[in-house]
Protein backbone atom coordinates (compact mmCIF):
# COMPACT_ATOMS: atom_id res chain seq x y z
CA UNK A 1 0.00 0.00 0.00
CA UNK A 2 1.68 3.69 -0.74
CA UNK A 3 1.48 5.45 1.81
CA UNK A 4 -0.16 9.07 1.68
CA UNK A 5 2.45 11.77 1.30
CA UNK A 6 1.32 15.74 3.71
CA UNK A 7 3.73 18.31 3.00
CA UNK A 8 3.67 19.86 6.09
CA UNK A 9 6.87 21.97 5.27
CA UNK A 10 6.72 25.70 6.66
CA UNK A 11 3.70 25.92 8.08
CA UNK A 12 3.66 27.34 11.99
CA UNK A 13 2.75 25.59 14.75
CA UNK A 14 0.30 23.80 15.07
CA UNK A 15 -0.64 23.25 11.53
CA UNK A 16 1.40 19.90 10.71
CA UNK A 17 -0.39 17.92 13.52
CA UNK A 18 -3.74 19.12 12.19
CA UNK A 19 -3.32 18.35 8.74
CA UNK A 20 -2.09 14.23 10.30
CA UNK A 21 -4.52 13.95 12.63
CA UNK A 22 -7.31 14.48 9.85
CA UNK A 23 -5.41 12.01 7.61
CA UNK A 24 -5.41 9.38 10.51
CA UNK A 25 -9.19 10.38 11.43
CA UNK A 26 -10.27 9.79 7.71
CA UNK A 27 -8.45 6.67 8.00
CA UNK A 28 -4.90 6.67 6.27
CA UNK A 29 -2.71 5.17 8.10
CA UNK A 30 0.53 4.69 6.25
CA UNK A 31 1.69 8.38 6.07
CA UNK A 32 4.66 10.14 4.63
CA UNK A 33 5.18 13.00 6.19
CA UNK A 34 7.34 16.02 5.31
CA UNK A 35 8.63 18.28 8.11
CA UNK A 36 11.61 20.96 7.41
CA UNK A 37 12.22 21.65 11.21
CA UNK A 38 12.48 19.34 14.73
CA UNK A 39 9.85 20.51 16.43
CA UNK A 40 7.04 19.87 13.70
CA UNK A 41 8.88 16.31 13.88
CA UNK A 42 8.75 15.92 17.74
CA UNK A 43 4.99 17.30 17.45
CA UNK A 44 3.84 14.78 14.55
CA UNK A 45 5.50 11.81 16.09
CA UNK A 46 3.75 12.71 19.49
CA UNK A 47 0.80 12.96 17.95
CA UNK A 48 0.86 9.76 15.71
CA UNK A 49 1.99 7.86 18.84
CA UNK A 50 -0.70 8.55 20.55
CA UNK A 51 -3.22 7.53 18.00
CA UNK A 52 -1.75 4.01 18.58
CA UNK A 53 1.03 4.18 15.21
CA UNK A 54 4.59 3.61 15.31
CA UNK A 55 7.06 6.16 13.96
CA UNK A 56 10.83 6.08 11.74
CA UNK A 57 12.08 9.14 9.98
CA UNK A 58 14.45 9.37 7.68
CA UNK A 59 16.17 12.62 5.88
CA UNK A 60 15.05 14.02 2.34
CA UNK A 61 17.61 16.19 1.45
CA UNK A 62 17.25 19.14 4.24
CA UNK A 63 13.94 18.06 5.27
CA UNK A 64 12.83 15.02 7.17
CA UNK A 65 10.70 12.52 6.58
CA UNK A 66 8.35 10.85 9.19
CA UNK A 67 6.68 7.65 8.16
CA UNK A 68 3.49 6.32 9.92
CA UNK A 69 2.55 2.39 10.20
CA UNK A 70 0.74 -0.07 12.43
CA UNK A 71 2.70 -2.14 14.34
CA UNK B 1 21.27 13.32 20.06
CA UNK B 2 17.69 12.71 21.63
CA UNK B 3 16.12 15.77 23.52
CA UNK B 4 16.27 15.88 26.91
CA UNK B 5 13.81 18.69 27.29
CA UNK B 6 11.23 17.68 25.00
CA UNK B 7 9.88 14.92 26.74
CA UNK B 8 7.45 14.18 29.78
CA UNK B 9 9.79 14.58 32.00
CA UNK B 10 11.54 18.15 30.57
CA UNK B 11 8.40 19.91 30.09
CA UNK B 12 7.96 19.73 33.82
CA UNK B 13 11.19 20.50 34.99
CA UNK B 14 11.32 23.27 32.88
CA UNK B 15 8.02 24.80 33.91
CA UNK B 16 9.00 24.33 37.17
CA UNK B 17 12.28 26.44 36.94
CA UNK B 18 10.89 29.13 35.29
CA UNK B 19 7.60 29.55 38.40
CA UNK B 20 10.88 29.33 40.80
CA UNK B 21 13.07 31.89 38.95
CA UNK B 22 9.91 34.29 38.16
CA UNK B 23 9.24 33.81 42.28
CA UNK B 24 12.92 34.62 42.99
CA UNK B 25 13.03 37.58 40.14
CA UNK B 26 10.18 39.41 42.16
CA UNK B 27 11.93 38.79 45.58
CA UNK B 28 15.24 40.25 43.78
CA UNK B 29 13.45 43.18 43.03
CA UNK B 30 10.98 43.16 39.65
CA UNK B 31 7.62 44.31 40.18
CA UNK B 32 5.27 42.16 42.36
CA UNK B 33 3.40 39.56 40.44
CA UNK B 34 5.42 40.43 37.44
CA UNK B 35 8.56 38.35 37.75
CA UNK B 36 8.40 37.89 34.17
CA UNK B 37 6.10 39.16 31.98
CA UNK B 38 6.71 39.44 28.34
CA UNK B 39 4.24 41.79 27.45
CA UNK B 40 4.82 43.88 30.28
CA UNK B 41 8.20 43.83 29.55
CA UNK B 42 8.32 44.83 26.02
CA UNK B 43 5.81 47.55 27.54
CA UNK B 44 8.92 48.73 29.34
CA UNK B 45 11.27 48.43 26.74
CA UNK B 46 9.00 50.56 24.19
CA UNK B 47 8.72 53.12 27.02
CA UNK B 48 12.49 53.14 27.70
CA UNK B 49 12.29 53.84 23.48
CA UNK B 50 10.41 56.55 24.12
CA UNK B 51 7.73 54.68 21.82
CA UNK B 52 5.08 55.63 24.67
CA UNK B 53 5.54 58.37 27.32
CA UNK B 54 4.03 56.16 30.53
CA UNK B 55 6.71 57.55 32.78
CA UNK B 56 6.05 54.51 35.40
CA UNK B 57 6.49 51.72 32.74
CA UNK B 58 10.04 52.56 31.28
CA UNK B 59 12.64 49.94 31.32
CA UNK B 60 14.98 48.39 29.15
CA UNK B 61 13.86 44.95 30.41
CA UNK B 62 17.14 42.16 30.13
CA UNK B 63 15.43 39.03 30.74
CA UNK B 64 13.45 39.80 27.21
CA UNK B 65 17.02 40.22 25.69
CA UNK B 66 18.31 36.98 27.75
CA UNK B 67 15.29 35.03 26.09
CA UNK B 68 16.35 36.14 22.61
CA UNK B 69 19.91 35.28 22.62
CA UNK B 70 19.54 32.31 25.27
CA UNK B 71 17.62 31.07 22.64
CA UNK B 72 19.38 31.61 19.54
CA UNK B 73 22.73 29.75 21.20
CA UNK B 74 20.37 26.70 22.24
CA UNK B 75 19.37 26.63 18.64
CA UNK B 76 22.93 27.00 17.47
CA UNK B 77 24.36 24.70 19.41
CA UNK B 78 21.64 21.88 18.81
CA UNK B 79 21.56 22.59 14.74
CA UNK B 80 18.43 24.12 15.10
CA UNK B 81 18.60 27.55 13.84
CA UNK B 82 17.11 27.74 10.95
CA UNK B 83 16.28 31.17 9.88
CA UNK B 84 12.93 31.35 7.76
CA UNK B 85 10.14 33.79 7.50
CA UNK B 86 7.73 35.27 4.46
CA UNK B 87 4.49 33.90 6.20
CA UNK B 88 2.01 36.73 5.87
CA UNK B 89 4.47 39.32 7.89
CA UNK B 90 2.12 41.93 8.12
CA UNK B 91 -0.67 40.19 9.20
CA UNK B 92 1.81 38.87 12.29
CA UNK B 93 2.92 42.25 12.98
CA UNK B 94 -1.13 43.44 13.56
CA UNK B 95 -1.69 40.46 15.69
CA UNK B 96 1.46 41.12 17.63
CA UNK B 97 -0.43 44.82 18.27
CA UNK B 98 -3.94 43.39 19.17
CA UNK B 99 -2.05 40.58 21.17
CA UNK B 100 -0.09 43.90 23.38
CA UNK B 101 -3.67 45.95 23.11
CA UNK B 102 -5.76 42.74 24.51
CA UNK B 103 -2.84 42.18 26.95
CA UNK B 104 -2.16 45.44 28.46
CA UNK B 105 -6.14 45.53 29.12
CA UNK B 106 -5.98 42.52 31.26
CA UNK B 107 -2.52 43.84 32.48
CA UNK B 108 -0.17 40.62 31.76
CA UNK B 109 0.60 38.02 29.11
CA UNK B 110 0.17 34.65 29.72
CA UNK B 111 3.00 33.85 32.06
CA UNK B 112 2.21 36.72 34.09
CA UNK B 113 -1.41 35.41 34.46
CA UNK B 114 -0.22 32.61 36.46
CA UNK B 115 2.15 34.47 38.21
CA UNK B 116 -0.38 36.37 39.37
CA UNK B 117 -2.68 33.45 40.44
CA UNK B 118 0.47 32.23 41.91
CA UNK B 119 0.22 35.38 43.76
CA UNK B 120 -3.33 34.96 44.76
CA UNK B 121 -4.38 37.77 42.61
CA UNK B 122 -8.02 36.59 41.51
CA UNK B 123 -8.38 38.90 39.05
CA UNK B 124 -6.12 36.40 37.24
CA UNK B 125 -8.82 33.62 37.16
CA UNK B 126 -10.56 36.23 34.88
CA UNK B 127 -7.91 36.54 32.70
CA UNK B 128 -7.22 33.09 32.53
CA UNK B 129 -10.68 32.02 31.44
CA UNK B 130 -10.89 34.87 28.85
CA UNK B 131 -7.20 33.23 27.35
CA UNK B 132 -8.84 30.28 27.19
CA UNK B 133 -11.99 31.15 25.26
CA UNK B 134 -9.44 32.92 22.58
CA UNK B 135 -8.04 29.90 22.22
CA UNK B 136 -10.95 28.15 22.23
CA UNK B 137 -12.00 30.55 18.78
CA UNK B 138 -8.91 29.93 17.23
CA UNK B 139 -9.06 26.59 17.84
CA UNK B 140 -12.31 26.16 15.69
CA UNK B 141 -10.29 28.12 13.11
CA UNK B 142 -7.39 25.76 13.34
CA UNK B 143 -9.92 22.81 12.64
CA UNK B 144 -11.28 24.88 9.35
CA UNK B 145 -7.83 24.78 7.85
CA UNK B 146 -7.03 28.63 9.03
CA UNK B 147 -3.30 28.92 7.58
CA UNK B 148 -1.06 32.04 7.70
CA UNK B 149 0.50 30.48 5.08
CA UNK B 150 3.74 28.47 4.36
CA UNK B 151 7.06 30.15 5.76
CA UNK B 152 10.62 29.56 3.58
CA UNK B 153 14.15 28.83 4.14
CA UNK B 154 16.24 32.23 4.42
CA UNK B 155 20.08 32.76 4.24
CA UNK B 156 21.56 31.73 7.35
CA UNK B 157 23.07 35.38 7.30
CA UNK B 158 19.61 36.78 8.12
CA UNK B 159 18.53 34.92 11.18
CA UNK B 160 20.70 37.25 13.74
CA UNK B 161 19.14 40.62 13.04
CA UNK B 162 16.54 40.34 15.89
CA UNK B 163 18.87 38.77 18.41
CA UNK B 164 21.79 41.37 17.48
CA UNK B 165 18.64 44.23 18.18
CA UNK B 166 18.41 42.81 21.41
CA UNK B 167 22.09 42.65 22.06
CA UNK B 168 22.13 46.44 21.20
CA UNK B 169 19.15 47.08 23.37
CA UNK B 170 21.56 45.89 26.20
CA UNK B 171 24.29 47.94 25.52
CA UNK B 172 21.83 50.76 25.62
CA UNK B 173 20.71 49.46 29.36
CA UNK B 174 24.42 49.21 30.44
CA UNK B 175 25.54 52.61 29.33
CA UNK B 176 22.53 54.23 30.36
CA UNK B 177 23.08 56.63 26.84
CA UNK B 178 20.75 60.05 26.91
CA UNK B 179 20.10 60.71 23.19
CA UNK B 180 18.57 64.42 24.21
CA UNK B 181 17.84 66.63 27.21
CA UNK B 182 15.19 65.10 28.97
CA UNK B 183 14.55 62.17 25.98
CA UNK B 184 15.00 58.84 25.84
CA UNK B 185 16.59 56.58 27.39
CA UNK B 186 14.32 57.05 29.75
CA UNK B 187 13.84 54.83 33.12
CA UNK B 188 10.84 55.36 35.05
CA UNK B 189 11.97 56.58 38.72
CA UNK B 190 8.33 55.13 40.42
CA UNK B 191 5.85 52.82 39.19
CA UNK B 192 6.51 49.24 38.11
CA UNK B 193 9.26 50.65 35.64
CA UNK B 194 11.42 51.45 38.46
CA UNK B 195 11.00 47.95 40.18
CA UNK B 196 13.62 45.70 39.17
CA UNK B 197 16.04 42.93 40.33
CA UNK B 198 19.52 43.41 39.67
CA UNK B 199 20.58 43.83 35.54
CA UNK B 200 23.12 40.85 36.08
CA UNK B 201 20.42 38.62 37.76
CA UNK B 202 17.86 39.48 35.50
CA UNK B 203 19.99 38.66 32.48
CA UNK B 204 21.08 35.59 33.71
CA UNK B 205 17.49 34.26 34.10
CA UNK B 206 16.80 35.53 30.60
CA UNK B 207 19.78 33.42 28.91
CA UNK B 208 18.72 30.21 31.36
CA UNK B 209 14.87 30.23 30.57
CA UNK B 210 15.54 31.10 26.54
CA UNK B 211 17.74 28.02 26.35
CA UNK B 212 15.58 25.71 28.46
CA UNK B 213 12.10 26.82 26.49
CA UNK B 214 13.49 26.89 22.83
CA UNK B 215 15.07 22.98 24.16
CA UNK B 216 11.45 22.14 25.58
CA UNK B 217 9.71 24.50 23.04
CA UNK B 218 7.59 25.96 25.91
CA UNK B 219 4.43 27.58 25.16
CA UNK B 220 1.65 28.73 27.12
CA UNK B 221 -0.60 29.34 24.88
CA UNK B 222 -0.15 25.49 22.93
CA UNK B 223 -0.38 24.00 26.29
CA UNK B 224 -4.19 25.47 26.13
CA UNK B 225 -4.80 25.10 22.67
CA UNK B 226 -3.16 21.51 22.29
CA UNK B 227 -5.76 20.37 25.37
CA UNK B 228 -8.53 21.50 23.33
CA UNK B 229 -7.69 20.13 19.76
CA UNK B 230 -6.03 17.25 19.96
CA UNK B 231 -6.41 16.57 24.11
CA UNK B 232 -2.69 16.62 24.42
CA UNK B 233 -1.46 17.33 28.19
CA UNK B 234 1.83 17.41 27.02
CA UNK B 235 2.77 21.30 27.54
CA UNK B 236 0.00 21.99 30.05
CA UNK B 237 1.82 19.76 32.67
CA UNK B 238 4.71 22.24 31.89
CA UNK B 239 2.38 25.17 32.74
CA UNK B 240 0.74 23.44 35.66
CA UNK B 241 4.17 22.59 36.95
CA UNK B 242 5.20 26.84 36.62
CA UNK B 243 2.02 27.54 38.69
CA UNK B 244 2.37 25.04 41.10
CA UNK B 245 5.96 25.99 41.88
CA UNK B 246 5.80 29.72 41.54
CA UNK B 247 3.13 29.83 43.76
CA UNK B 248 5.19 27.37 46.49
CA UNK B 249 8.30 29.60 45.96
CA UNK B 250 5.57 32.71 46.82
CA UNK B 251 4.36 30.79 49.88
CA UNK B 252 8.25 30.44 50.81
CA UNK B 253 9.13 34.07 50.42
CA UNK B 254 6.19 35.59 51.91
CA UNK B 255 4.95 36.77 48.58
CA UNK B 256 1.44 35.08 48.42
CA UNK B 257 -1.67 37.21 49.59
CA UNK B 258 -5.15 36.43 47.99
CA UNK B 259 -7.80 38.38 47.39
CA UNK B 260 -9.47 40.52 44.24
CA UNK B 261 -8.96 43.96 45.93
CA UNK B 262 -5.88 45.94 45.69
CA UNK B 263 -3.62 43.51 44.12
CA UNK B 264 -0.36 45.04 42.31
CA UNK B 265 -0.44 45.91 38.55
CA UNK B 266 -3.93 45.06 38.73
CA UNK B 267 -7.30 45.88 38.10
CA UNK B 268 -10.71 44.65 39.11
CA UNK B 269 -12.84 44.59 36.06
CA UNK B 270 -14.21 41.38 35.47
CA UNK B 271 -15.55 41.91 32.05
CA UNK B 272 -12.17 43.34 30.81
CA UNK B 273 -9.66 41.47 32.01
CA UNK B 274 -11.71 38.62 30.17
CA UNK B 275 -12.32 40.41 27.37
CA UNK B 276 -8.48 41.41 26.97
CA UNK B 277 -7.60 37.74 27.63
CA UNK B 278 -9.36 36.33 24.83
CA UNK B 279 -8.41 38.98 22.51
CA UNK B 280 -4.82 38.10 23.07
CA UNK B 281 -5.34 34.34 23.36
CA UNK B 282 -6.78 34.55 19.94
CA UNK B 283 -4.26 36.37 18.14
CA UNK B 284 -1.61 33.84 19.80
CA UNK B 285 -3.73 30.90 18.57
CA UNK B 286 -3.52 33.09 14.82
CA UNK B 287 0.18 33.60 15.36
CA UNK B 288 1.32 30.42 16.30
CA UNK B 289 2.54 30.83 19.88
CA UNK B 290 2.00 33.29 23.38
CA UNK B 291 4.50 36.05 23.30
CA UNK B 292 6.98 34.27 24.76
CA UNK B 293 6.99 31.53 22.24
CA UNK B 294 7.71 34.29 19.97
CA UNK B 295 10.76 35.67 21.64
CA UNK B 296 12.22 31.90 21.57
CA UNK B 297 11.33 31.41 17.72
CA UNK B 298 13.28 34.51 16.65
CA UNK B 299 15.98 33.66 18.26
CA UNK B 300 15.75 30.38 16.47
CA UNK B 301 15.95 32.42 13.46
CA UNK B 302 11.92 32.24 12.68
CA UNK B 303 11.81 36.38 11.56
CA UNK B 304 7.54 36.02 11.28
CA UNK B 305 7.74 35.77 15.14
CA UNK B 306 10.36 38.72 15.17
CA UNK B 307 7.86 40.34 13.50
CA UNK B 308 5.19 39.20 15.70
CA UNK B 309 7.49 40.30 18.63
CA UNK B 310 7.99 43.70 16.79
CA UNK B 311 4.46 44.36 16.73
CA UNK B 312 3.81 43.42 20.20
CA UNK B 313 6.12 46.41 20.83
CA UNK B 314 5.06 48.60 18.42
CA UNK B 315 1.61 47.84 19.69
CA UNK B 316 2.32 48.84 23.50
CA UNK B 317 3.22 52.22 22.04
CA UNK B 318 -0.09 52.92 21.06
CA UNK B 319 -1.64 51.20 23.68
CA UNK B 320 -0.34 53.90 26.21
CA UNK B 321 -0.32 56.80 24.04
CA UNK B 322 -3.65 56.46 22.90
CA UNK B 323 -5.21 55.36 26.28
CA UNK B 324 -6.08 51.75 25.81
CA UNK B 325 -3.88 50.32 28.18
CA UNK B 326 -5.69 49.93 31.73
CA UNK B 327 -4.30 50.92 35.11
CA UNK B 328 -4.44 49.44 38.41
CA UNK B 329 -7.56 52.27 38.77
CA UNK B 330 -9.35 50.19 35.80
CA UNK B 331 -9.88 49.94 31.95
CA UNK B 332 -8.60 52.95 30.13
CA UNK B 333 -11.02 55.35 28.77
CA UNK B 334 -10.64 53.79 24.60
CA UNK B 335 -9.44 50.09 26.08
CA UNK B 336 -12.94 48.49 25.23
CA UNK B 337 -12.79 50.02 21.51
CA UNK B 338 -9.77 48.54 21.39
CA UNK B 339 -10.26 45.21 22.40
CA UNK B 340 -13.71 45.30 20.01
CA UNK B 341 -11.48 46.64 16.93
CA UNK B 342 -9.02 43.53 18.01
CA UNK B 343 -11.58 41.05 18.18
CA UNK B 344 -13.25 41.64 14.94
CA UNK B 345 -9.32 41.99 13.29
CA UNK B 346 -8.70 38.47 14.47
CA UNK B 347 -12.00 37.00 13.45
CA UNK B 348 -11.62 38.80 10.05
CA UNK B 349 -8.10 36.96 9.67
CA UNK B 350 -9.61 33.73 11.05
CA UNK B 351 -12.29 33.47 8.55
CA UNK B 352 -10.04 35.02 5.60
CA UNK B 353 -6.64 33.23 5.96
CA UNK B 354 -7.59 29.40 5.00
CA UNK B 355 -5.49 27.14 3.05
CA UNK B 356 -7.69 25.25 0.83
CA UNK B 357 -4.91 22.62 0.25
CA UNK B 358 -5.07 21.74 3.53
CA UNK B 359 -8.41 22.39 5.06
Amino acid sequence: MTAKRIDARGLSCPQPVVLVDKAIAAGDINLEVLVDNEVAKENVSRLAQKRGLKTIYRQEGLDIVVETSKD
Amino acid sequence: MRNIFAGRIGIIVVGAVIGVIAALLQYFGNPPNMGICVACFERDIAGALGLHRADVVQYLRPEIMGFVVGAFFAAILAGEYKPRGGSSPLIRFFLGIFAMIGALVFLGCPWRALLRLAGGDGNAILGILGLAFGIFIGVLFLKNGYSLGRSYAQRKASGWIFPALMVGLFLLLIFRVSFSPNGPIFFSVKGPGSMAAPVLISLIAGLGIGALAQRSRFCTMGAFRDVMLIKDFHLISGVAALLVFAFLTNLVLGQFHPGFEKQPVAHTSFVWNFLGMTLAGLAFVLAGGCPGRQLFLSGEGDMDAAIFALGMIVGAGFAHNFAMASSPAGPAAFGPAAVIAGLIFCLVIGFTQRDRASA
